[in-house]
């Protein structure tokens, strides 16, 4: 029961690891995601199909698989980063193929009309885009997207078997100093329902500030 | 009237996969000409008003506005379509915009004119189609035949050369429809250059220069509203007339 309070400094350092990882790679993830979205609906068929293989690979390869891509293939082109960017490049790719195409369902509940509206007054693709279709989008993908981002929260934990500083390889040391298992992984699991948890609280948040009125 | 051609078309051809939609379509439309195009449903006449925009795209053909060919996608179609309002059967007015915001968003964003200048702009048209006490308002605590004429005025406030009308009143409750048409009727007097797909026969007699007749993707008839309606000369317009002006 003691495990925590002996080791406060480790769950922390493991916590804020965690933390990290869900931060920058989120951050990457909605970037990378929002490109991609705008290319698969983009009037350039090159730009689509840019995005549809970007979503297609990404998708359907084990994330596991894509850390040791990442972190072992990247260097072998000569791209030496710290473990924990690379980290962030592999959760972060990942995810961004599950944001791109919760934004593009959400692309998809605008009326076509809206669209073609901005269109028909001399708007830019990119200003309809911005301006008139993502505004309305944005209220419905509120959801999917706090899902996929809680998903990203717990995959960081594969970062952990690549010596990554985060909460779950906290429990190497722990078991190694002899401390009871079961509870060292009760602790971790409450250290990333706080994360999660407070994803949720943030999404509930904008949901009921920003969501579809009904 | 044959005055300047302001929009034209000529052998346009268009498919939807195996459906030849438009067929060798000609149609000239001069400046300050207000052009009403009927024809029972998947005529093509729709389509016909969404590729003088290039809402639509064409296989084949030229469409020329003031004479210059409709440019490809990019920034020369935007600067193109800025010149060619359109005003839609579902209205498309932004749903996340107040009526102020969606008359003044383009003259914003695409004449690069600054927010109090447009706002200023758009209250005078919003005052012209009767709605200037709505401006504060969303799109949907309107009425359609409101939201209609606010659709009228953020095409208006482009100061474009021709406006298209793709079945503006189709969508509408029928008492809502004459307060649409009355604006349009005075857009017609003002000289505005307007191409209408309508079912409206009334407001084809009465504001008209021309009637464009479409079936099956042709232009069948292309006559003054008068002749048309009272002699038709195909038997195509002859059997839609007495179909729709019977009841």
């Amino acid at each position: 029961m003691n495990v925590l309070t002996d080791n406060f400094a480790t769950f922390a350092r493991g916590f804020l690891g965690t933390v990290e990882l869900t931060v920058y790679a989120s951050l990457l993830a909605l970037l990378l995601g929002f490109l991609m979205a705008s290319f698969r609906v983009a009037p350039v068929a090159s730009f689509r199909m840019f995005g549809t293989v970007w979503v297609t690979v990404l998708r359907n390869t084990p994330l596991t698989l894509l850390f040791f891509a990442v972190l072992l293939g990247l260097p072998r082109f000569g791209l030496v980063l710290p473990f924990q960017v690379f980290a962030v490049i592999a959760l972060g790719c990942y995810t961004s193929a599950f944001i791109c195409e919760a934004l593009r369902a959400g692309i998809n509940t605008v009326p076509r009309g809206q669209g073609e509206a901005a269109r028909s007054l001399g708007m830019s693709f990119g200003q309809t885009l911005g301006v008139v279709v993502l505004p309305q989008a944005f209220r419905a993908v509120i959801p999917p997207i706090g899902s996929t981002l809680i998903a990203l929260a717990k995959n960081s934990a594969i970062a952990g078997a690549f010596s990554v500083t985060e909460l779950l390889g906290t429990y190497k040391t722990l078991s190694e100093l002899g401390y009871n298992i079961v509870w060292t992984f009760v602790w971790i699991a409450v250290g990333y329902l706080i994360i999660t948890l407070a994803i949720s609280a943030l999404f509930n948040l904008m949901e009921r500030k920003w969501g579809i009125a009904r | 009237m044959a005055v300047d051609p302001l929009i034209e078309l000529r052998d346009v051809n268009k498919y939807f996969g195996e459906l030849h939609v438009l067929r060798d379509i000609g149609l000239t439309v001069g400046k300050g000409e207000v052009v009403v195009v009927i024809g029972p449903s998947g005529s093509g006449k729709s389509t016909l008003c969404r590729t003088i925009n290039r809402l639509e795209t064409i296989q084949s053909g030229t469409i020329l506005l003031d004479g210059r060919p409709l440019p490809e996608e990019g920034r020369a179609l935007a600067r193109l379509r800025a010149e060619v309002g359109m005003v839609f059967q579902s209205f498309n007015l932004f749903a996340h915009k107040t009526v102020l915001q969606n008359v003044s968003l383009a003259q914003t964003k695409v004449r690069r004119r600054g927010r109090d200048d447009a706002d200023r702009r758009s209250l005078e048209l919003l005052e012209r189609v009767g709605l200037a006490a709505h401006a504060g308002m969303y799109p949907a605590q309107l009425s359609g035949g409101q939201q209609q004429r606010v659709a009228i005025a953020r095409a208006l406030a482009m100061e474009p050369k021709a406006l298209l009308f793709d079945e503006p009143t189709s969508a509408l409750d029928p008492e809502m429809i004459n307060e649409v048409l009355e604006v349009m009727r005075q857009l017609a007097r003002d000289g505005m250059t307007m191409v209408v797909v309508t079912h409206e026969m009334g407001f084809a007699r009465s504001a008209a220069h021309r009637v464009v007749f479409m079936a099956d993707g042709r232009v069948v008839e292309d006559r003054a509203p008068e002749e048309f309606f009272t002699a038709p000369r195909s038997e195509r317009a002859r059997d839609f007339l007495s179909k729709i002006l019977k009841h």
